[in-house]
C-alpha cells in the first residue's frame, strides 16, 4: 500500500498541537525532573521560533512506558511522551526524567521527531546522553555516523540538566535519521 | 523585485521533470521558507530498536468525544458548509491502527485560523476554533464533523494561494510511522499553483493527499461528507517483539 505523504506543519500549529502540559513529562517540582532544552538553528545559524519537537522516550529504568495520559497529564503517571514548541529565539524545553537503557549495555536515548515551518515534512533524530564514553563509543548507530558528526546526536549537561541544539542545515547540521520501512515504502 | 506567480510556475514546472519520488522534497526551493530549513546531508539509515520500535499511548482520558465535533465549540453555529470527514488509518501493511490519536487543525470558512500570526483580513469567526482531536475505533476509523475551510493568500510570492486544506497529525504503532501531513478537497482550482502541494512531484502521490465526496456520508438537511484514508509506512515491530514485551 502507498504510504500518505508528509506536508508542512505550517506556520499555525499552536493552534491545533498545543496544550496545557505538553512539554513536562513530569512536574517541573519533582525532585527527580530534569530540563532538556536547546535551540533550533536554520541554515544561516539563526534561531527557527516556530519549529515543533517531541520526545518519545523509556523511563529511567529503561521501561517503554505504554499508558495514556499524555495530553491530559494527571501529574503522577509518566507517559513517556511530550511536545515543545520554540519561543521566538528559537529555544525548547522540556521537564521530564532521564531515559534508563531498555537492554542492558546500550545507550539510552530519547527518539525525537522535528517539525518545522518551512520543513515540508518531518525529521527523526537521536538524543543521547553524555557521560558513558564507553558506552557511545560502543552504540552500533553513533558507530555509523562518520566521527566528525558524532557529536550531533548527543546532548551536553547544564546545571539543571540536558542541552541539546537542532541544526536543520549547514555546519554542523544534526544528523537526521530514516528507517528501513520509510526506505522500502518510498523508494 | 518580487517573485511572482509566473516565476512560482516556472519553477514548479522544472522540478515536475524530474520527478522525485512520492515524498515531498524537503529541498523544494519554490515554497521559499524551505531554503534554510531543510538537512543538505542524506538522511542516516539505521535499524529502528528500543522506544523506536513503539509509539505512544493515548487513550479516552486524553479526548473528550465532543473535539471530533468542530462546530459544537461554541454558543453559535460556525458559518460555512458543514461537512463530516472519515476514514480509516492503516500501516503500511494494511493492519488498522487502532485507539491512537488523530489531531486536525484548519482556517474558518473565510480562510481564516484563529491564529495571532494569520493577518489575512478575512473575517474570524466567533463560533469556530478549528481545531479537533479523536482516537481511532478499533477498526481504525476516524471522523470528525467541521466547516469546509476556505482557500487563503499567503506570502510566498506575489498572489500565493494555498488551496483548501485541514491538518492532520497521526500517529501510527511505532515511533516511526509519526506523520504531519494536510487533506485537500477534490478538484481545487489552487492545486497547480501551490509549491507546498507540489512538493510531491509524483501526481499519484499528490493524490493521496485529497479526499474524495462520499454521498453515503452526506445526510439530509445536515451535512456533505468527504472520506480520506490514510495510510501510515508498515510498522517495524514483529510480532515476537510484542509478545517479548507484553511477557
Amino acid at each position: 500500500m502507498s504510504a500518505v505523504p508528509g506536508q508542512t506543519v505550517g506556520p499555525f500549529f499552536h493552534l491545533g498541537l498545543e496544550f496545557p502540559g505538553m512539554n513536562e513529562l513530569v512536574p517541573p517540582g519533582d525532585p527527580r525532573a530534569i530540563r532538556l532544552h536547546g535551540r533550533v538553528y536554520d541554515g544561516a545559524g539563526a534561531p527557527i521560533p516556530d519549529a515543533v519537537l517531541e520526545i518519545w522516550q523509556p523511563d529511567p529504568r529503561g521501561h517503554i512506558v505504554r499508558q495514556p495520559g499524555s495530553l491530559r497529564r494527571d501529574g503522577w503517571s509518566f507517559t513517556g511522551w511530550g511536545r515543545a514548541g520554540t519561543d521566538p529565539d528559537g529555544h525548547y524545553q522540556f521537564t521530564t526524567l532521564e531515559p534508563g537503557p531498555t537492554e542492558e549495555g546500550r545507550a539510552p536515548f530519547f527518539a525525537v521527531t522535528v517539525f518545522a515551518r518551512g520543513l515540508l515534512d518531518r525529521l527523526f533524530t537521536r538524543i543521547y546522553l553524555p557521560g558513558d564514553d564507553e558506552l557511545l563509543a560502543a552504540d552500533t548507530v553513533l558507530r555509523s555516523v562518520a566521527p566528525e558528526r558524532r557529536g550531533t546526536l548527543i546532548a551536553t549537561r547544564d546545571d539543571d540538566g540536558l542541552v541539546f541544539d537542532v541544526r536543520l542545515q549547514g555546519e554542523d547540521e544534526t544528523v537526521f535519521l530514516t528507517y528501513p520501512r520509510l526506505r522500502d515504502a518510498w523508494a | 523585485m518580487e517573485l511572482t506567480q509566473a516565476d512560482i510556475d516556472a519553477e514548479i514546472a522544472a522540478a515536475a521533470q524530474h520527478t522525485a519520488g512520492p515524498q515531498p522534497r524537503i529541498d523544494y526551493r519554490s515554497y521559499r521558507s524551505s531554503v534554510l530549513r531543510h538537512p543538505e546531508h542524506p538522511l542516516h539509515l539505521v535499524d529502528p530498536e528500543s522506544v523506536e520500535l513503539w509509539a505512544p499511548a493515548f487513550g479516552h482520558r486524553d479526548v473528550a468525544d465532543d473535539e471530533a465535533d468542530l462546530t459544537i465549540q461554541h454558543a453559535g453555529t460556525p458559518l460555512g458548509e458543514r461537512i463530516v470527514v472519515t476514514g480509516r488509518v492503516l500501516d503500511g501493511d494494511g493492519r488498522p491502527v487502532a485507539n491512537q490519536l488523530v489531531e486536525v487543525w484548519q482556517a474558518n470558512a473565510s480562510g481564516r485560523y484563529r491564529h495571532q500570526r494569520d493577518q489575512h483580513p478575512a473575517p474570524h469567526d466567533p463560533n469556530f476554533t478549528g481545531v479537533g482531536r479523536m482516537l481511532t475505533g478499533p477498526d481504525g476509523t476516524y471522523r470528525f464533523q467541521t466547516i469546509k475551510p476556505g482557500p487563503y493568500p499567503w506570502r510566498n510570492h506575489l498572489n500565493a494561494w494555498r488551496p483548501a486544506h485541514i491538518h492532520f497529525s497521526i500517529f501510527g504503532t511505532d515511533f516511526t510511522q509519526r506523520l504531519v501531513t494536510q487533506m485537500y478537497f477534490p478538484g481545487d482550482p489552487l492545486f497547480a499553483y501551490d509549491p507546498i502541494f507540489q512538493s510531491i512531484t509524483d501526481p499519484k502521490a499528490r493524490d493521496l493527499l485529497i479526499a474524495h465526496y462520499d454521498h453515503d456520508l452526506t445526510t439530509p438537511e445536515w451535512n456533505t461528507g468527504y472520506r480520506w484514508d490514510i495510510v501510515l509506512t508498515g510498522t517495524h515491530r514483529t510480532p515476537l517483539d510484542t509478545e517479548d514485551h507484553d511477557a
